[in-house]
């Protein structure tokens, strides 16, 4: 088996065991994780599978989330069975409606446009209504999918999502070696060449877009889940950035680098936040993530998962050689 | 709605739309010559409101005078801001993907969102607009409008004039057009192109923190100032055309209007209008009003 195969099944493996070891604050933690790790996948297909870069994650989230809390019925849990693929479908409708508009743009524009259509969507919960304006809402019976499967509990919800998460890794991975997928990385290498080739690319940009707002929507139904609450703040921009983070952290085109930049990002979150080591300046954490990122574009290149090759290379001295070579061919 | 309320909404929608130019402006000015998405743009807006607050006491006391010392003293702070920050971090960027740039930058919002904090703290300020601007001018009958309000849309049309000359008449506006359209040639051809950047990168960091300082008597000064400008900053660089000074003006002015009058007649879409107008202009035209090179 190849090294990457065994450290993605260890990792799942380890998950799996996790809650043998945690007590109930780990176990919220990593569901956590688990769904900013969803989240980061659904980019991922976007920037590292077809080389857009869209600034506006955050709202196919926040929708996936208020779906779930607005069209769960107040008398009773609703069943998970119809309430997530709605929630995913809601995403990816706005998704494709975002897509359509923004496609017909690139580069340094499309950033700015996804971005803005993300901002518009705060502005609907925000300024509305329609979703309990600035406070959010409450989700107050929470899915169940059948007699046995309760996400009202923790543990339950925990196994779920990380269900979900393999779920989506394996249709990520699978869906990248797919013919499609090969076309997304054609894309994303050199668009004019796969037109010249007899590719429409824009419905396969649209596709990968409308399939990573499903994605990110089913993160924002497991967050509501888990926190019971939906507000505004789900959709700000900030959270976009953070998503965008963890994928660059990790290190793009590696479907486990968005796996080990959500994991580092909730990691320095919580070293920054820590009282324990920084005390009364814990309060001013964004202070040290942002130096943390800024130091992370200076020296990690290729993100987390380039990190053990930067080490080698380092260390054996071909690290100059190698850039050339990579320079070359960029 | 009547002629005065009219006439009052087209005035707020000017100095809206002209004060958004000076955001922009700069904006599109560093990614058009340098290549570089800047979103930490709206940090220094946010930076100049906040120096229009700290600074006041601290100016009053050295060097006398009030709000116009004040402007003097943040717009001299602010070039040297853009001239460091470009030197230690944005140089790094040119060669780099956007991406990249994309990640550095927000860092740097946290950076300075954070060091904002500590500094100055998270309150609401208000600061109050000089003396002789804080008058009102009688209108019809019954309304009256702030003298100050008028004072910023006249400072912006003289600074919007100001750039225009130096754009089209002087030879440093001749080297900025020509860095954007092509880097290389000009480079050969002798002129510094590193230095351009830095006098490109840091008249794009005083205008935003200027933006800011003549703000703030208007906004009040609050934590998170700089996401919302930033973002319809990017929304008025992108119905203009990116790297478009024409354009960045056009269409702030365009969004000034929108803006102020769907506050005034849709309130609850207000905040989305903006938005719609983008999608509009999108699908009309994907470059922009005027593209530009």
């Amino acid at each position: 088996m190849k090294p990457k195969v065994v450290f993605v099944l260890a990792s799942f493996v380890a998950l799996a065991l996790y809650p043998l070891v945690a007590a109930s604050f780990g176990i919220d933690l990593i569901t956590k994780v688990m769904i900013f790790s969803i989240v980061a996948l659904s980019l991922e297909l976007l920037v590292g599978g077809t080389g857009l870069v869209c600034f506006g994650q955050a709202a196919f989230f926040g929708i996936g989330a208020y779906v779930a809390v607005l069209l769960s019925p107040q008398d009773g849990p609703a069943s998970v069975a119809w309430l997530l693929p709605a929630a995913m479908l809601a995403a990816a409708g706005y998704a494709m409606a975002v897509g359509a508009l923004s496609l017909r743009t690139r580069g340094v524009y499309f950033i700015m446009v996804t971005l803005a259509f993300a901002q518009m969507a705060y502005y609907v919960v925000h300024d509305t209504p329609l979703g309990g304006g600035t406070d959010g809402i409450y989700l107050m019976m929470k899915p169940v999918l059948g007699e046995r499967i309760d996400l009202d509990r923790p543990i339950i919800l925990y196994f779920f999502t990380l269900f979900a998460l393999i779920l989506v890794f394996g249709f990520l991975s699978l869906l990248l070696r797919s013919r499609f997928g090969r076309a997304l990385a054609g894309i994303r290498v050199n668009e004019q060449r796969m037109r010249a080739t007899g590719f429409e690319t824009y419905p396969y940009k649209l596709a990968a877009f409308t399939i990573s707002g499903a994605i990110a929507g089913l993160g924002g139904f497991l967050f509501a889940v888990k926190d019971g609450f939906v507000n505004p703040e789900l959709m700000s921009w900030h959270f976009s950035g953070s998503v965008l983070i963890m994928v660059i952290l990790g290190g793009i085109g590696h479907l486990r680098g968005a796996l080990i930049g959500a994991f580092a990002f909730a990691f320095l979150q919580e070293v920054f936040q820590s009282e324990a080591i920084f005390g009364a300046f814990a309060k001013h954490w964004h202070l040290g993530l942002g130096l943390a990122i800024i130091a992370s574009v200076a020296t990690l290149p290729n993100g987390l998962v380039g990190l053990p090759a930067q080490i080698r290379d380092r260390l054996i001295g071909r690290s100059s050689r190698r850039a050339q070579a990579e320079g070359m061919r960029g | 709605m009547s002629l005065t309320t009219f006439l009052i909404q087209c005035l707020n929608s000017l100095q809206y739309g002209l004060l958004l130019f000076l955001v922009a402006s700069g904006l599109t000015l560093i990614f058009g010559i340098m290549g570089v998405i800047n979103l930490a743009h709206g940090s220094f807006y946010m930076i100049g409101a906040y120096m229009a607050f700290a600074l006041s006491p601290i100016v009053a006391t050295t060097l006398g005078g009030g709000f116009f010392s004040v402007l003097m003293v943040g717009v001299v702070l602010a070039i040297l801001l853009g001239y460091a920050l470009e030197w230690i971090f944005y140089s790094y960027l040119y060669e780099r993907e956007h991406l990249q740039q994309v990640l550095m930058t927000y860092g740097l919002i946290l950076v300075f969102e954070e060091l904002r904090s500590l500094l100055v703290g998270d309150d609401v300020h208000g600061v109050q607009a000089p003396e002789i601007l804080s008058g009102t001018l009688p209108l019809g009958d019954l309304m009256t409008y702030p003298v100050y309000r008028i004072f910023i849309s006249a400072v912006c049309m003289v600074l919007a004039l100001g750039m225009y000359l130096v754009f089209t008449r002087t030879r440093l506006g001749m080297m900025i057009r020509a860095g954007s359209a092509n880097r290389e040639m000009v480079q050969s051809l002798g002129i510094d192109i590193q230095f351009l950047y830095r006098v490109v990168f840091a008249a794009g960091v005083a205008l935003a923190a200027f933006a800011g300082m003549v703000a703030a008597p208007v906004s009040s000064v609050y934590p998170g100032m700089g996401g919302s400008v930033l973002i319809i900053c990017f929304v008025v660089v992108v119905i203009g055309g990116i790297g478009s000074i024409r354009g960045a003006l056009l269409a702030a002015l365009l969004i000034g209007f929108v803006d102020t009058f769907g506050k005034v007649l849709l309130p609850q879409a207000a905040g989305v209008l903006v938005y719609v107008l983008m999608a509009v202009i999108l699908l009309w035209k994907p470059d922009g009003l005027f593209k530009a090179g």
